[in-house]
């Protein structure tokens, strides 16, 4: 390099920044991601938004706008007229069903969670294993779920068949979700509690669920959403009684008043209620804790 | 739990991870209520004595006795040891006070109970006001003095801190080093300590163990190690010294001539070795602040030993000047120049000088 290389200077049009607040102006290009997004929501949300609002229709509503008089009859209907089918019972058994998966999926997920912390002979193939039911087309889980049970001469029921499918579906979710809680367990929290006197089950108990816990209940949020809105995997495993999906699907094909969009609104509005709540208690204990782990 | 007292032995332990073997054979006898620390570089072995001797870990082979039992195979309970974490591993969900009052609910006690001793343990560590706080809510330093008060909680006759200040910036090491001293004091138990800063170790303990891959190098006192190393790599690793590299010339009576570049001759004192012969490559030390410094042709006199050597570079350092020069053999060479007396007559970098000190304080390493 000579000692005399001239000062390369940027052209004059690079001009000086504007200061902060002294131009506040957006860019043209907030205005086109701005749109896209509107559109994107709007494709989301919108046919969701009118079915919950065609639900609110009188006697003389149809399944199409225009929107016909403002009541809650076809609410009403839902739950007191035959025809509509069994609504009743395929909400309560698709809340059972998910408060069994549920715990399923939060236990068994724990303690993968707990074993996949050390490394152990065969590690790897018990984790593809999990995962390989991620990645398998639920319908065809669903048949061969049913297959089986037939050829076994078992009957197909909601709470044999179809929680054994929904948990191959929820469990490797929750395992998925617990070791990515897990990675940010430091291990010598349980090392000082045990340096301390705890026994290990007092560690788990005072220590290790504690801790997790914010994560235990995303897990158990995640198991309970699958499970209670599954339908592919129910299909073929739920046996005579329909849960609430399959009871949609068939009312879909037969029942033609606004109580089908009334039924989306009530299982819409429970669906928001658990989730609310879950979300909640993780605030409260994330809230809690404020800053703690540093 | 036959005994209260907290004296340490470690004996032949030796641990082996897989292929490589962490600890080689230390032999060790800590006293009672002393406060020892462990040296070395990371990787020397001296966590994984430290996990051994609080039960985290099992030694390969050897025998670990703590108040004159062996302990190997018991758990940390029954040995009665507290380990103090490197991230101090506080439970995060838990405030100040339960977090101190943790062993005593394993054990059972009451709400009631716990709190009252655990208070009294905050008080001692100066923490009252931070009781209902969570540990995510507190600085630095008050997450340690938490730490040590869940730990002294048990009132264990051996207290284990791993490297417990080197979480801390310099201005609170130095504050907290004093605060461990104080409740070592206080508690009147065995403190083990682990770190890699010298200037820690021999600030805080009655006995500095230096390691290197998984063996003692020395043992003993803070003063003894700094001034008196035993050899090459601790002298070089607690700093302080400039060790120098030559062959013997000749051994007259009680001192040997070494022969070194750049150094007419230089004069060890013997103490004691009688297996050293003409020929031989030694090592020796001399202490940085032993050596003075002389402009080229000021007269030496008899009984100093001088090596001619150039200033490669000058820092101020306050109470002293460190002033680097052009080392025998490309080794460090180092002289620490009392402050007031380097300014009367400063030296530049660049200049040709004369390191000059008294012969007897050589220092012959094996």
């Amino acid at each position: 390099m000579s000692a005399t290389a001239p000062f390369v200077r940027f052209p004059a049009r690079s001009r000086r920044r504007p200061l902060d607040g002294a131009d506040t102006r957006r860019p043209w290009t907030f205005w086109v991601l701005a749109t896209l997004f509107a559109l994107y929501v709007l494709a989301l949300y919108g046919p969701m938004l009118c079915i919950y609002v065609l639900s609110f229709q009188d006697l003389r509503g149809g399944l199409v706008f225009p929107m016909k008089g403002l009541s809650i009859h076809w609410f009403i209907d839902l739950f007191t007229q035959v025809r509509t089918g069994d609504v009743k019972g395929g909400f309560e058994r698709s809340i059972w069903l998910a408060i069994f998966v549920t715990v399923l999926t939060v236990v068994g997920s724990f303690l993968a969670g707990l074993a996949f912390r050390n490394r152990f002979k065969g590690d790897g193939i018990v984790f593809y294993l999990m995962i390989g039911s991620l990645v398998a087309p639920g319908l065809v889980l669903g048949i061969g779920i049913g297959l089986l049970f037939q050829y076994l001469g078992l009957p197909a029921t909601w709470y044999t068949s179809a929680l054994g499918a929904h948990l191959s579906w929820t469990l490797p979710f929750g395992v998925l979700v617990m070791f990515a809680v897990m990675s940010r367990f430091d291990r010598s929290w349980e090392e000082a509690a045990l340096d301390l006197g705890a026994s290990r089950w007092q560690i788990i108990r005072m220590v290790v669920i504690p801790i997790l816990l914010p994560g235990i209940v995303a897990v158990a949020l995640f198991g309970f959403t699958l499970s209670y809105d599954e339908f592919s995997r129910s299909l073929q495993t739920s046996g005579p009684l329909n849960t609430l999906p399959l009871e949609i699907w068939s009312m879909t094909l037969n029942v033609t008043s606004p109580s089908l969009y009334a039924l989306g609104t009530v299982t819409t509005l429970a669906s928001f209620l658990i989730i609310g709540v879950c979300l909640a208690a993780i605030t409260m204990m994330q809230k809690k804790r404020a800053r703690t782990i540093s | 739990m036959t005994d209260g007292k907290g004296d340490i032995e470690l004996a032949g332990v030796y641990k082996r991870f897989g292929d490589t073997i962490a600890v080689d054979g230390v032999n060790l006898k800590v006293p009672d209520g002393a406060y020892c620390c462990f040296l070395g570089p990371s990787g020397c072995g001296k966590t994984t004595i430290l996990r051994m001797i609080a039960g985290h870990e099992d030694p390969t082979g050897g025998e670990i006795l703590i108040g004159g039992e062996d302990v190997v195979g018991l758990p940390p309970v029954e040995r009665r040891t507290a380990m103090m974490f490197q991230s101090y591993a506080l439970f995060p969900h838990l405030t100040v006070r339960d977090n101190v009052a943790f062993p005593l609910r394993v054990r059972g006690l009451d709400k009631a109970e716990r709190y009252k001793t655990a208070d009294e343990m905050l008080e001692k560590v100066r923490l009252t006001e931070l009781a209902n706080r969570l540990p995510g809510q507190l600085s630095g330093g008050q997450q340690q003095r938490v730490a040590l008060a869940r730990a002294a909680i048990t009132e264990p006759r051996v207290l284990l801190l791993d490297e417990p200040l080197s979480a801390l910036d310099e201005q609170l090491r130095i504050q907290m080093r004093t605060e461990l001293r104080r409740m070592q004091r206080e508690l009147g138990i065995t403190f083990i300590h682990v770190t890699h800063t010298q200037l820690e170790a021999i600030a805080l303990a009655d006995l500095v163990v230096v390691m290197e891959k998984g063996r003692i190098k020395q043992a003993g006192a803070a003063r003894e190690v700094y001034a008196q190393p035993r050899d090459k790599y601790v002298a070089e690793f607690l700093g302080g010294q400039n060790v120098i590299s030559g062959k013997v010339q000749s051994v007259n009576g009680a001192t040997l001539m070494v022969a070194a570049p750049d150094a007419k001759s230089i004069v060890v004192p013997l103490a004691g070795r009688h297996s050293i012969s003409s020929g031989d490559s030694v090592d020796l030390a001399v202490r940085r602040d032993d050596l003075r410094l002389r402009r080229p042709g000021v007269p030496v006199e008899a009984g100093w030993n001088s090596v001619n050597t150039r200033i490669r570079a000058i820092e101020y350092q306050g109470a002293f000047v460190k002033v680097m020069l052009e080392g025998v053999n490309d080794a460090e060479f180092v002289a620490y120049l009392p402050e007031r007396d380097f300014f009367t007559d400063p030296f530049e970098v660049g200049d040709v000088v004369v390191a000059t000190w008294v012969a007897e304080q050589s220092l012959l390493l094996s």
